[in-house]
């Protein structure tokens, strides 16, 4: 906890958790997918079901899935502008067993057909934790950059990543392995403490067995 | 690594100015340059600024329950707190209605409790004709007392109840007036103890579960206490429990706080017959 946790962050109100923690959702799925989402479907559980609306959350989450950062003036405007920028969204709420009360599961549709099912959680005071992608288990918050290597279920493939990263000096704050099944599809999350080049990224998603590797750096736009 | 205690603080006080302290102990956390760290401080600084200015008397919130309130206190005439206080109030509430109608904030620390340190340091800068590096001075000293509550107590309503969000907010700001007035870092933990003392056992209990009712006219009470804190201690009354006792006791009361009374929505005025009505005919409105 640094002094910048206590005073700030800058964000469009009324409420850290249900309005600048809903926008990072919507942004983190954003930058999972790769793009602007076409269609987007938005669950709201808990609270953000019940005071969502009155707090803002719907109109975050689309602005968060348009690009926004938690502090974006156009944040209140966010329905009308997905409208005009072609982003079809449907917002429901229901109940999810055993979720963290500020929790959104999206799924989001880009124009190449690629689908993403993102499960997220606001903790409170703007910070998230993505609970699960397409289903798969996970948990990280995307503060640092983080790698989302999805790869086969088989020896020697997170030794050939570590490798990589230690080539290129870049040191690893934490990592998450998950599978499946045994043998099935695997994914591993890897939270760096500096940003990642785009030549190592590049190179990794080459790796044997690596079957998508998504970088996430929230810092940038 | 954050300052354990305000006994710390005041402490890395006696060589050099607190804000000073706090700034230095930020570069050591986050490996920053002196000059990142101020121009970060800076910017905040300057939202705060255009939080109040941004204020548009004729914005209502989704729910139709803030909005125009500062307008009128603005205008009152014959204010029975007089002017600076005024002031102080109207800002206050210019703020976290701003916060409620979506508009863009700093949390300090929350974005409900938003309102209480720009309350203060506006009006003084204004009336005293204080640099925006003095103020910013003043917010590093908030910010250091901030750290030591989240550290050994909460700021977060759902933790600790309003006293720790708006509670936390008005002890920030207290300390940062003592700065602001040029006090010393023992008048700083003497005006933070105070604040807290005065708000102890405030309970979170909005309305319909929105950061509105009552959180908005709490961020005026919040900023008068801090005043009145920060006036107390700069002539010499002191807390006679210690500061960091003040904000154990406040988080030992937050932890006995049933779940009803931390911002679920469930006690105190929002479990009262109005503050039911309001939530179902309210958010039913919404959806519509």
């Amino acid at each position: 906890m640094t002094i910048f946790d206590i005073m700030g962050p800058v964000m469009v109100g009324p409420s850290s958790s249900h309005t600048a923690g809903a926008v990072r959702i919507g942004r983190m799925a954003r930058k999972l997918l790769g793009s602007q989402p076409a269609r987007a479907d938005i669950l709201l559980h808990g609270s953000f079901a019940a005071t969502g609306a009155g707090h803002g959350t719907d109109r975050a989450i689309v602005a968060g899935l348009l690009g926004m950062a938690p502090d974006n003036g156009d944040i209140p405007g966010s329905l009308w502008l997905a409208e005009g920028a072609g982003m079809a969204v449907t917002i429901r709420t229901g109940n999810i067993p055993n979720a963290h009360p500020n929790t959104a599961v999206l799924t989001v549709t880009n124009t190449e057909e690629r689908t993403l099912t993102v499960s997220a959680s606001s903790l409170g005071g703007g910070r998230i934790r993505v609970n699960a992608i397409d289903g798969m288990e996970a948990a990280f918050s995307g503060e640092l950059p983080t790698l989302i290597i999805r790869n086969e279920d088989r020896p020697g493939i997170l030794s050939e990543v570590t490798r990589m990263l230690s080539e290129q000096a870049a040191n690893i704050a934490a990592v998450q392995l998950y599978r499946d099944r045994r043998g099935g599809l695997a994914v591993m999350v890897i939270e760096c403490d500096e940003p990642l080049a785009p030549s190592l990224r590049a190179a990794l998603s080459q790796v044997d067995g690596v079957v998508r590797c998504t970088y996430l750096n929230m810092e940038e736009a | 690594m954050a300052f354990g205690s305000t006994a710390a603080l005041v402490a890395a006080a006696a060589k050099q100015p607190l804000w000073q302290a706090v700034l230095e102990d930020d570069c050591r956390d986050r490996g920053a340059e002196r000059a990142d760290s101020l121009a970060r401080m800076e910017k905040l600084w300057q939202a705060m600024v255009r939080s109040a200015a941004e204020y548009e008397p004729g914005r209502r919130s989704a729910s139709g329950l803030s909005g125009g309130q500062a307008a009128k206190v603005a205008a009152l005439e014959g204010a029975l707190c007089g002017p600076f206080l005024q002031q102080v109030v109207s800002t206050a509430l210019a703020v976290a209605e701003h916060n409620a109608c979506m508009g863009r904030i700093v949390a300090a620390p929350t974005a409900g409790a938003s309102g209480v340190l720009p309350a203060v340091l506006l009006p003084l800068q204004k009336r005293d004709g204080l640099s925006d590096e003095d103020m910013i001075r003043c917010l590093y000293v908030a910010a250091g007392f901030g750290q030591v509550i989240a550290l050994r107590a909460s700021i977060s309503g759902a933790e600790g109840g309003c006293q720790a969000e708006i509670g936390s907010a008005s002890a920030m700001a207290a300390a940062a007036l003592v700065q602001a007035r040029g006090g010393t870092a023992d008048m700083m933990a003497a005006a933070c103890a105070m604040a807290l003392q005065n708000v102890m056992g405030l309970v979170c209990d909005p309305v319909a579960g929105l950061v509105e009712e009552p959180c908005v006219k709490r961020n005026a009470m919040g900023a008068v206490n801090a005043v009145a804190c920060a006036d107390m201690a700069l002539a010499g009354v002191r807390s006679a429990v210690p500061c960091d006792e003040v904000i154990d006791a406040m988080a030992a009361v937050g932890r006995a706080m049933p779940a009803a009374l931390r911002e679920t929505g469930q006690g105190g005025l929002a479990a009262t017959p109005t503050g039911r009505k309001i939530a179902e005919t309210g958010l039913r409105a919404e959806r519509t």
